[in-house]
């Protein structure tokens, strides 16, 4: 038996040098190379597999994504990694980049920091020169060190916590979160909703709370009272009735929900089985309330939110993407997508505005991006009217829609 | 051969077995033929495996078990990473991660000691409980916690930034449930890799101590044990805690190898202790280096077969079950015996 367990153990010990021998054997070529085995794995498009025009001895521009697509937030990574590859595939077809096709893949991470650097570096073996990722904020935040040491762009669409931008070559594409909290807070008290504030945000999830802190701060600026401010976390999400009594012993006339949809139709529904409605105000995590299953969509009547995009819009752009992605994914895309969407929009337009080629170096290209983007003026998805300056921020309105009747409406 | 030395070989092949590795990623290293993928797992891997040993200490060495030891590598990736952060412009970087390990291993060593006060006095099943307990508070209390400081000192809040009322020219260090950011990244491979040998080096060395022939006799058959004038609760309280410390010493490396730390359930909650204990349990019990070899594979495991995508989560619960029917089912064990045989007289 002793003499068995050595045996297994050399065998393991093979086994693992083995493992990992074969995972160098990619490295080497990818580079320069890009129809090798793994560019051709399942998450390539289609398009950019098929239809590479051989002028170009198959130059390609490679953009890489990050997201949780297993998991309880998947429905985010799906959606980014989703767009993205939409997006490519239209470029494609369209005739690329410069003449030059686009490769795209997207790898999990689960939501897990320590995953997502993991398949960053898997990324950097296929060759990728641009990352629209990660989808999260502290994965997304632990890549980035990543990304300033290699000097390889990225372009975050939906990280929203403050510090994801912090380096030189990380921009973003949808609003941080202390925007949105500043944002709401002006808009509420500019608005005259209401005086007697209440929040309820999930202390848990480093989106919400910060979004929080910021409308706090700015609340008191404003004005106005908060009168109840009470926490749940991942872990106690089903039941809100204790918030939700604190809120209306508090005599609030507007609650404030700084979270996720999911959660969002739960307060909904026990509120209105409490008797209790204020104006409800949200941010652009309740974009996707009306999709919920068995979901109440009278209960939204009157709920507002902050959010870039609203998946009925009616402009050309916006038809066609859901239309597109309702097509082939068999599902109405959210806010994430929609930012992912524009992400690789703006690449395009800025190495189009720069000329750049495939055949440049990922640093290079970072460096050219670096200096392109903070020159043009984006139009896409989320806003008309997209500029960034060097901090990584994204200048756009935020669009107040108010749910009527079932649908999304403008609110001036 | 004498037991003695047959068990120096043992370690020897044990230690030998870390340093192969070493020698061999480092070369591979040092020539550009490693893919930047696994030049990122190598760290982690790392950490997992002594978190592994530190955990088969306590489930195999002392016979309790524990599902909570993540929340003692929860508690050295914070005390480490916010003296990293306090210190990040003060001290050179390798003093800083010196004493950085100083602090998580100490910190986290102390919350065992004070948990193994009460935990100790449990058996079996309810010892598993409290510590899953215990480790899901260690995370619950950390992702409410605000801390900041400035000129004036340390504030601590359990509501919001806000409430800490810091000077303008403070600086938040713990910012609740978005935990640490900004932690230099000071660890890499080599340091790992000394800082598992190290842990080797503790657990090989009390395992055949006078010490640890004590656990060990705790851990078959207490009544015995206490009987013949062994301290039991003080056995306990001791190899308890170096498990708490060793888990600490991973924890450091954790907070150090990534700039954003969080005390969420993926890196820290039940699931994860779950997950170190199914590396010790496939390693064997009891065995240490099974444990570094078991969690060096089935960290990679997942990440090599990232080509699969969405597969790869049901390949890797396939070959979890297929490695423990190999190795532990009596059928499986008997089967390979022959094999082994026939093997041996072939060649005899």
């Amino acid at each position: 038996m002793r003499k068995f367990k050595s045996v297994m153990s050399v065998v393991a010990a093979t086994a693992l040098f083995a493992g990992t021998l074969a995972g160098c054997g990619g490295s080497s070529n990818t580079s320069d190379a890009p129809a090798t085995e793994e560019s051709k794995a399942e998450e390539t498009t289609e398009a950019a597999e098929g239809e590479a025009p051989a002028a170009n001895s198959g130059a390609t521009f490679k953009i890489g994504s990050i997201g949780p697509l297993t998991g309880g937030a998947a429905a985010y990574g799906n959606a980014v990694v989703n767009s993205v590859e939409l997006a490519v595939a239209e470029i494609n077809a369209a005739g690329g980049i410069n003449g030059y096709q686009v490769e795209m893949k997207g790898e999990d991470d689960e939501l897990n920091a320590e995953k997502s650097v993991n398949a960053y570096n898997s990324l950097k073996d296929w060759g990728m020169q641009f990352l629209v990722g990660a989808t999260t904020s502290a994965c997304s935040l632990a890549v980035s060190d990543y990304t300033h040491e290699d000097n390889m762009f990225q372009l975050t669409p939906s990280a929203s916590a403050a510090d994801c931008v912090s380096y030189d070559n990380v921009f973003r594409v949808c609003f941080s979160d202390p925007n949105q909290g500043l944002a709401s807070a002006q808009y509420i008290a500019g608005h005259s909703l209401g005086t007697k504030i209440a929040v309820i945000y999930d202390s848990s999830d480093p989106y919400s709370s910060g979004v929080y802190q910021t409308f706090a701060q700015e609340a008191a600026n404003q004005g106005l009272e908060i009168v109840s401010a009470e926490a749940f976390t991942a872990d106690s999400k089903t039941d809100f009735s204790v918030q939700l009594q604190k809120a209306k012993d508090a005599e609030a006339d507007l609650l404030f929900l700084p979270i996720y949809y999911t959660e969002a139709s739960l307060i909904l529904t026990q509120a209105n089985t409490m008797g209790y409605a204020p104006t409800f105000f949200g941010v652009d995590g309740m974009d996707g309330i009306l999709t919920v299953e068995n979901f109440d969509t009278s209960l939204a009547e009157g709920l507002m939110l902050l959010t870039p995009f609203a998946a009925d819009a009616t402009d050309d752009l916006t038809v066609n993407y859901v239309k597109n992605y309702s097509d082939k994914y068999g599902e109405t895309p959210n806010q994430f997508g929609a930012d992912a969407y524009d992400a690789v929009y703006v690449i395009k337009q800025c190495l189009e505005e720069a000329g750049a080629t495939p055949d440049m170096s990922v640093s290079d290209l970072c460096d050219v991006m670096k200096s392109t983007i903070v020159k043009i003026t984006a139009k896409g998805l989320t806003s008309d009217v997209m500029t960034w300056d060097a901090s990584g921020e994204p200048n756009k309105e935020p669009k107040a829609v108010v749910i009527q009747n079932g649908a999304y409406v403008s609110v001036e | 051969m004498t037991s003695k030395k047959k068990r120096i070989k043992d370690n020897l092949i044990t230690y030998g077995i870390v340093i192969a590795l070493y020698i061999v990623m480092e070369i591979l290293l040092k020539t550009g033929n490693l893919s930047s993928h696994l030049k990122g797992l190598l760290v982690p891997m790392t950490y997992y495996a002594i978190i592994a040993v530190a955990l088969n200490l306590c489930v195999g060495i002392l016979g309790e078990l524990s599902i909570g030891h993540c929340g003692f590598m929860c508690i050295g990736a914070f005390a480490s990473a916010i003296f990293s952060k306090l210190t990040a412009d003060t001290l050179p970087d390798g003093i800083r991660l010196f004493i950085a390990f100083i602090i998580g291993i100490a910190v986290a060593a102390l919350f065992g000691f004070l948990i193994g006060i009460p935990v100790l006095r449990l058996k079996g099943d309810y010892l598993a409980i409290v510590t899953l307990a215990f480790g899901e508070i260690i995370k619950n209390v950390i992702n409410a916690v605000y801390m900041g400081v400035d000129s004036k000192g340390v504030h601590f809040s359990l509501n919001n930034v806000m409430d800490l009322g810091m000077e303008p020219d403070g600086q938040v260090i713990i910012n609740g449930a978005m935990g640490i950011t900004g932690t230099p990244r000071t660890a890499n491979f080599t340091i790992a890799i000394v800082v598992l040998l190290l842990s080797l080096f503790v657990v090989l060395n009390l395992m055949n101590s006078r010490d640890g022939r004590a656990i060990m006799a705790v851990r078959d058959n207490s009544i015995a044990a206490e009987a013949s004038g062994i301290n039991v609760t003080g056995y306990k309280m001791m190899a308890f805690t170096i498990s708490a410390a060793i888990a600490g010493a991973a924890g450091v490396l954790f907070s150090h190898n990534i700039t954003s730390l969080t005390a969420t359930s993926q890196y820290f909650g039940y699931n994860a202790s779950i997950m170190i204990l199914v590396y010790v349990v496939l390693g064997g019990i009891g065995n240490i280096r099974g444990s570094v070899i078991a969690a060096a594979i089935l960290y990679l495991l997942p990440e090599m077969l990232r080509g699969l995508n969405t597969y790869r989560m049901l390949i890797y619960s396939i070959v979890l079950i297929v490695m423990m029917l190999f190795n532990w089912a009596p059928a499986a064990i008997e089967w390979r015996e022959k094999v082994v045989n026939r093997f041996v007289k072939r060649n005899a």
